[in-house]
């Protein structure tokens, strides 16, 4: 090889890598990596891997760059590490967040900048009402919604009385208020214990004393856990039904609750046996890749690159222009594992909601058994409010 | 028979949280070393335990074996780093083990990976038993009361009856002095050590099966055990124990009826708000009361007794602390 046969294919190789940078695809996924309230950040990270690792590499057809941050579970320090993924790694899309408090420190930064955050998790009604941004898009839920469908639930089945427990802190609040918007019957108490609170024995001999028809529990990760196992061993008669959300009854707690999950109703739109091809698709790919059935964090996460797949097919690989690709999501039709999914005028997803049971699959594992469609395209309670269409 | 069960909650709550606290108040007044770690130790105890109940089979194995290696864990953990942090400044303390809490809650998820373990219920007493008329009562729950009491009398016997029990609370009042006299101080500090990661590790262990073993479930103990070396007074046993039923006690009846009495008098939606957040507050109200009344905590060693003098079985010891009493 002479040396002008050498120049000129470094040459070209420099002049590959430049064409490659220019329509590259960054990704910043920021989610809680670290400390008491991982578990569902991993999910979130795994499903993201897994969704980019199906499409070779490449979302949209374009290189992908996935950039992984860990959040701390501490808005301060999601802020910064927003403001590092957006102005220093130029992500174009900003996404992972579980907790509405992270997400409401960190998106601004992406928003604010001109850029994209698709929440793959958290949705507070902040972004789904009059804070609502042509940016912010939502490929799971709005924050009441899993609640409403609840609420919704308690109401068809006739139940007279009800008790409601959640953590004394705002989305705690917003559950109660979700479950309330579509249950008609009588709400006997409310208990609030602290957030993070991990005996829940004196909340449980009030609840018995009380007798209700039903208990509605949104009690996130360890805490539904905790609740749960210390509900059955209390040995309170049968009569009184325990109601929950994916929040509280999915793969990521079955592990550690054991059989104390079997048998609980709760609602939400996905689960491992939703009979698309997509999600059929998924729940191998996720089990064969982590060893372990995937929770709906991780179908999520993997919904949301599969959102961004489609969009940047539709706008031919152009990353680099922002508008074209929030125009895009907005109109975005990708085929989501849960089945049917559309974005409503304020870009949160107008869906089914499923009532489910925990129960055993053929491996003796506890999964959620998809029952019945409990509401039928439903949007949220604040996309009136949302005048940026 | 609700105010039954409710004040059995309170003493296993109060019971758990005395197993916890009494060796971070031995740890703080003998080597007068402010150990945050003492939630790390809580959290090894659940996970051995957990771990060893998987492996054996059987509970009383696991609960063994944890017990074991909380011990030998324990007393390794102050030979190799521990003990170098007595003679430094609580500061320097403090950020050493919240070092040890990141490494331990980081060492913890690279073993047993992020997800909960599971850890259930022995089934001998996965059932509820009979109290009185128609209240039931988790059977775990008993067996940890009852654990609790025996354990709490042990220590008792152990501190007042022994002589490594004499070393100590001498070592809680006057620690030169105890050196002075020959004591093998290195020794004693090792096995004090070693006590309160049992302690700290059978309360998690204990508690493990009634909630999920995860990552950072002893940051939750840790601040309400502060709170209960501080109103005990630093380094008092009998002093923890008291403060732990008082705790203890506080925090399960604020919430057990704090919401319902508010919402006798207030107007609902302000006893719902109010409620919730009087009663995770109660416990520091009691904590400033106590301290605005005994700034050292109610059984600090060398303040003058609390007891009726006809109650006291020796002489108040601190005569110099309170010179205007030695002759009264």
């Amino acid at each position: 090889m002479n040396r002008i046969t050498r120049w000129s294919l470094s040459f070209l190789a420099c002049m590959g890598m430049v064409a490659a940078s220019a329509a590259e695809l960054r990704i910043g996924v920021m989610t809680t990596l670290s400390g008491a309230q991982a578990v569902p950040g991993v999910d979130m990270r795994d499903g993201i891997e897994l969704a980019v690792k199906q499409l070779s590499g490449k979302v949209g057809g374009q290189q992908t760059q996935l950039i992984v941050a860990d959040d701390q579970f501490n808005p301060g320090a999601a802020k910064q590490i927003a403001e590092r993924l957006v102005k220093k790694d130029k992500v174009q899309v900003l996404t992972g967040i579980i907790y509405s408090n992270i997400l409401l420190a960190a998106a601004p930064v992406a928003l604010e900048s001109g850029g994209i955050y698709l929440s793959s998790n958290a949705g507070p009604s902040q972004y789904a009402g009059e804070q609502c941004d042509s940016g912010f898009f939502s490929v799971s839920w709005q924050n009441d919604a899993v609640h409403e469908a609840a609420g919704k639930y308690a109401n068809d089945k006739g139940y007279k009385r009800v008790l409601l427990v959640a953590p004394n802190y705002p989305a705690g609040r917003d559950a109660t208020t979700g479950f309330r918007r579509f249950f008609k019957g009588e709400v006997i108490d409310e208990l609030y214990p602290k957030l993070g609170q991990l005996d829940f024995a004196v909340e449980i001999a009030r609840l018995r004393e009380q007798k209700p028809d039903a208990v509605y529990f949104f009690l996130p990760g360890g805490m539904g856990i905790n609740f749960a196992k210390q509900y059955r061993a209390a040995g309170i008669p049968e009569k009184s039904i325990l109601l929950t959300s994916q929040f509280s009854a999915d793969q990521d707690t079955f592990a550690a609750s054991g059989d104390a999950m079997l048998g609980i109703y709760n609602t939400g739109h996905w689960s491992t046996d939703t009979d698309t091809a997509e999600s059929r698709e998924f729940v191998a790919a996720f089990e064969k890749a982590y060893g372990r059935l995937p929770s709906f964090y991780a179908s999520q996460g993997y919904d949301a690159i599969m959102m961004v797949d489609a969009a940047v097919r539709a706008i031919g690989g152009n990353v680099d222009d922002p508008k074209a690709l929030r125009k895009a999501l907005s109109d975005s039709k990708f085929k989501s594992v849960r089945g049917k999914f559309s974005l409503g005028t304020n870009r949160f997803p107008v869906q089914d909601f499923f009532l489910r049971v925990v129960s055993r699959d053929a491996k003796g594992r506890l999964y959620n058994k998809t029952e019945s469609l409990v509401l039928s395209n439903h949007s949220d309670a604040y996309a009136t409010a949302c005048k940026q269409r | 028979m609700l105010w039954i069960e409710q004040l059995l909650n309170g003493l296993q709550y109060s019971l758990m949280l005395f197993l916890f606290a009494a060796g971070l108040t031995l740890v703080f007044g003998i080597m007068n070393l402010v150990n945050l770690a003492h939630g790390s130790l809580y959290m090894l105890g659940a996970y051995s335990a957990a771990t060893v109940t998987a492996l054996s089979g059987s509970y009383a194995i696991g609960l063994l074996g944890a017990l074991v290696f909380m011990g030998l864990f324990g007393a390794l953990l102050e030979i190799v780093l521990i003990r170098r942090l007595y003679r430094q400044d609580h500061l320097t303390q403090v950020l050493a083990t919240f070092a040890l809490i990141l490494i331990f809650n980081e060492s913890v998820r690279i073993v047993w990976g992020v997800q909960p373990l599971r850890y259930d219920i022995p089934a001998a007493l996965s059932g509820s038993v009979s109290i009185v008329g128609d209240l039931r009562y988790s059977a775990y729950r008993l067996a940890t009361i009852a654990a609790g009491v025996v354990v709490a009398l042990l220590l008792y016997w152990m501190v007042s009856r022994t002589r490594v029990g004499m070393w100590v609370r001498a070592g809680a009042s006057n620690r030169e002095m105890v050196q002075m006299m020959g004591v093998n101080v290195r020794r004693l500090f090792t096995a004090i050590f070693s006590l309160g990661a049992v302690l700290s590790g059978l309360a998690g262990a204990a508690l493990a099966p009634l909630m999920s073993v995860q990552v950072g479930m002893g940051e939750e103990v840790l601040i309400l055990a502060f709170v209960v070396v501080v109103v005990g007074g630093v380094g008092s046993i009998r002093g923890a124990f008291i403060a732990a039923l008082l705790v203890g006690m506080v925090d399960s009846m604020g919430r057990a009826w704090l919401p319902g009495l508010l919402g006798a008098v207030l107007p609902a939606h302000i006893a719902s708000d109010l409620g919730p957040a009087l009663a995770s507050m109660s416990v520091y109200l009691l904590m400033a009361v106590v301290l605005m009344v005994r700034p050292m905590g109610l059984f600090f060693p060398g303040a003058p007794s609390l007891l009726p003098k006809w109650l006291r079985r020796h002489p108040p010891m601190a005569a110099n602390a309170a010179p205007g009493r030695a002759s009264a």
